[in-house]
């Protein structure tokens, strides 16, 4: 097994399930036998404005946030927010990104504007090359629940993680109200399929 | 306590979880709190446990109240709070620390260095050395739970209250914990018959003089014990750099300084004398890492050491390993990895900013959105609805500390100010301090609009009950106390209760309320936070893209589920109105300002 720390960093919108997604990922290192350690923020930052929460897996694991330009995997389940943290990815690292915008204040009420698709992975790719664009939510929303996008996401980085999928499995049953377990299965698999693993 | 054989599994838990876990190990019998990011889940999760009486205190002074008469009845006891609810239990706290405890009592005041949900970074362990009690300071969750049951024999052994001090990256990360499953059955005791102790308890004068020479003597005690305490250990590695560090930072330390000598601290008060200068010694270069004040680095100092600190470190905001390794580089410090001057590639596009936003459905919207639109002056409170001071509403003039809404807007208004002033107050906050605000308003000939805000919980913090509520923390049904009872037993003769989703009505109340003189006037806003069991759904509404011409009314009300249409308005040019569907709760607001009638309910 692959002691070295791996970072993950998640960040998205208050709402969208952000923290039960990366509480998910630092469980299963725990699980597949890592030292893991995971950080997020609370309260007033919540309502409505950005969220973001930091996962480490390692042999070791120090601080519960990764330093910036070190992230291993950025996972960002809405565009700009993928923008917003490029820069803590490091460079090559990868970034799985969902396909959804949500607008922010800023731009429904102020002269802010919110960038294209193209601009915004024009600015991620200038950072690293591995950047993948999942249709989390579409394919939500075909299995009949669109909170079950972030499931889709952790399929993809399941893929690129050498981790046995039970342990994802095991997890997120333990993780999810029993009513909607299988179809958080079904979610994590199609997930899975989306850049091809098993 | 009845043990069966247990058997260690590793779970992750969250500091905040883990202090819980640790109190419940410890025995604690009764734990009060008052919500407050980053400490808000730690009575949740202590209240699961049997034999636990866990609940929310109407605010933080009666949180320690209460534990300290259990502490004095014989009960091990836990008092939870944030940073600035200390100050607000400060009174007791002081001179607690001369009564000393009963059984044991630990104060948890969960800091907020980064200010995510505070008005302030204050750093705490001043109260430690201002009230001479110990304080605690754990570094990960197992820690937080290590440290919580040690409290409590401190507590005890020493006589003392004592201060857990967890930072937001302790209560709010997650690590692996060591718990023991399956956990101990606990057998309920009775208490035995209370110890009569009045020279003790009662701080009368004379009595309170006499328990001064006890402080200074425990204080003295402590300091003695903190050479040796367990959670006081040095770390020796490479000796050309020794570095003390404590909390959060000394996880940021050990990756920067990997290799070096350590001494990290679980005890941050009293510092042990012997120890730091015996680990100086030892090393060529000394070097602390803490954040906030330079608490461990000005003790330092006095002992006559030489020491990197805060010169490289910053003293505002939190650390990260970032900070660290800068504050390391600039200090010369021959680090691994000093941080190059390479900057990262820089995005070049302009990134809008996502700052917090009511909710959609939030009953605090029409409030603001009519404050706005009649040009008031605003004094708010500690709560969601500071986003009041956020655009669209920029709608706020002074915010401070919980309650102080009434208080500056009375001040401002005795002192000859010429404005009208409305305090906005939230029902967990009325309750928290506003009663004394507004009693004092009414007693003083006071000419204050208050509007309290009744959203049914305490929003900001995850939705807890409160005394508005009827429900206790440990979900028992109490009684709700009646809001616009208590302001009509006061002798409001100018009240109001109106329907947070009527924006005619509230800002017809608004109007009436502005226009009384020479006396005060309340106005109760009832609507249900969207989190709450009693929020309704509506069906949701559309805006029609025939009618609505772009004119961005609608906008103004701030709702996260109105977008903008790619469509423009043939006239104004500017975007229409677009209703996100999924995040629409059909609450009508902005609906009820369309001037064109363009949004209608489904």
């Amino acid at each position: 097994m692959n002691k070295k720390t791996t970072n993950f960093l998640f960040v998205g919108v208050g709402g969208q399930g952000v923290l039960t997604a990366s509480d998910i990922v630092a469980e299963v290192g725990l699980e597949a036998g890592y030292d893991a350690k995971k950080s997020e923020v609370h309260g007033f930052s919540q309502r409505g404005g950005g969220v973001e929460s930091h996962v480490r897996w390692g042999e070791e694991v120090a601080a519960p946030l990764a330093e910036k330009g070190t992230v291993d995997y950025l996972i960002a389940t809405e565009l700009l927010e993928a923008a917003r943290w490029i820069e803590w990815a490091r460079p090559g690292g990868a970034v799985l990104i969902n396909h959804q915008r949500i607008l922010p204040m800023s731009v429904t009420v102020g002269d802010a504007v919110y960038p294209s698709d193209e601009d915004i992975l024009a600015a991620v790719r200038a950072r690293t090359d591995d950047v993948l664009v999942v249709e989390g939510l579409a394919t939500a929303e075909r299995l009949g629940n669109p909170r079950l996008a972030n499931t889709v996401l952790l399929g993809v980085l399941s893929t690129r993680l050498d981790v046995p999928v039970d342990a994802w499995l095991t997890v997120i049953e333990r993780r999810v109200p029993p009513r909607h377990v299988e179809k958080n299965h079904q979610a994590f698999q199609e997930g899975r399929r989306i850049t091809g693993g098993d | 306590m009845k043990s069966t054989k247990p058997s260690a599994v590793r779970r992750l838990l969250s500091g905040n979880e883990a202090i819980a876990l640790g109190a419940w190990e410890a025995g604690v019998r009764y734990a009060a709190a008052y919500p407050g990011t980053p400490s808000t889940e730690i009575l949740p999760a202590l209240a699961q446990y049997a034999g636990v009486r866990a609940e929310w205190a109407a605010n933080e002074k009666v949180a320690l109240d209460a534990a300290v008469g259990a502490s004095f009845a014989g009960a091990r006891a836990l008092a939870v709070m944030k940073h600035v609810g200390v100050n607000v239990a400060s009174d007791s706290l002081m001179t607690l620390s001369y009564t000393g405890v009963g059984a044991g009592l630990v104060l948890v005041s969960a800091d907020d260095p980064g200010a995510f949900s505070s008005q302030n970074e204050q750093d705490n362990r001043h109260y430690a050395r201002f009230g001479k009690f110990p304080c605690l300071e754990p570094a990960d969750s197992q820690e937080a739970k290590d440290f919580t049951r040690f409290a409590f024999e401190l507590s005890e052994q020493f006589d003392t209250p004592v201060m857990l001090r967890p930072t937001t990256r302790i209560s709010h990360s997650k690590g692996a914990v060591e718990v023991r499953m399956p956990a101990e059955v606990r057998e309920s005791s009775p208490l035995p018959p209370f110890e009569r102790k009045p020279r003790k308890y009662v701080m009368i004068p004379a009595y309170a003089r006499l328990r001064h020479p006890e402080v200074e003597a425990r204080l003295r005690a402590l300091g003695e014990y903190a050479e040796n305490c367990s959670l006081n250990r040095p770390a020796w590695g490479d000796r050309r750099i020794g570095v003390i560090s404590n909390g959060v930072a000394y996880q940021y330390a050990r990756e920067v300084f990997t290799g070096f000598s350590f001494l990290k601290l679980g005890m941050t008060y009293p510092l042990p004398a012997g120890l730091i200068r015996d680990f100086a010694s030892q090393v060529e270069t000394l070097v602390v890492v803490e954040e906030l004040d330079p608490f461990i680095e000005e003790y330092v100092r006095t002992l006559g050491l030489e020491v990197i600190g805060k010169g490289f470190f910053p003293a505002t905001g939190e650390l990260s390993l970032a900070l660290v390794r800068q504050g390391a580089t600039q200090a010369g410090l021959p680090i691994q990895h000093p941080t190059s001057n390479l900057q990262p590639p820089t995005s070049s596009i302009a990134i809008p900013p996502r700052p917090p936003a009511l909710c959609p459905g939030c009953p605090h919207r029409s409030v603001y959105f009519n404050l706005r639109k009649l040009k008031l002056l605003v004094a708010g409170d500690i709560g969601c609805y500071a986003i009041g001071v956020l655009p669209p509403f920029d709608e706020m003039d002074m915010l401070i500390s919980m309650g102080a809404s009434i208080g500056m807007a009375h001040g401002a208004r005795q002192a000859g100010c010429p404005e009208k002033i409305v305090a906005t107050i939230g029902d967990s906050t009325f309750f928290h301090a506003g009663l004394p605000e507004l009693a004092n308003t009414i007693y003083n000939r006071g000419v204050v609009c208050t509007m309290i805000l009744d959203n049914g919980t305490t929003a900001m913090t995850g939705g807890q009950d409160n005394p508005a509520t009827g429900v206790t923390l440990q979900g028992e049904t109490t009684q709700a106390i009646d809001i616009e009872s208590i302001v009509r037993a006061m002798g409001v003769e100018h009240l109001w209760v109106v329907d947070a989703l009527d924006v005619k009505g509230i800002e017809q109340a608004l109007k009436e309320a502005i226009a009384v003189e020479g006396q005060p006037t309340v106005i109760v806003v009832n609507g249900a936070c969207v989190f709450t069991p009693h929020f309704r759904r509506r069906p949701v509404v559309v805006a029609d893209p025939q009618v609505c011409n772009g004119c961005g009314f609608c906008f103004r009300v701030g709702c996260p589920a109105i977008l903008k249409s790619d469509e423009v308005g043939a006239k104004t040019k500017r975007p229409k109105a677009l209703i996100d569907p999924l995040l629409c709760t059909g609450c009508t607001v902005c609906l009820q300002v369309c001037p064109r009638k363009a949004i209608y309910q489904r």
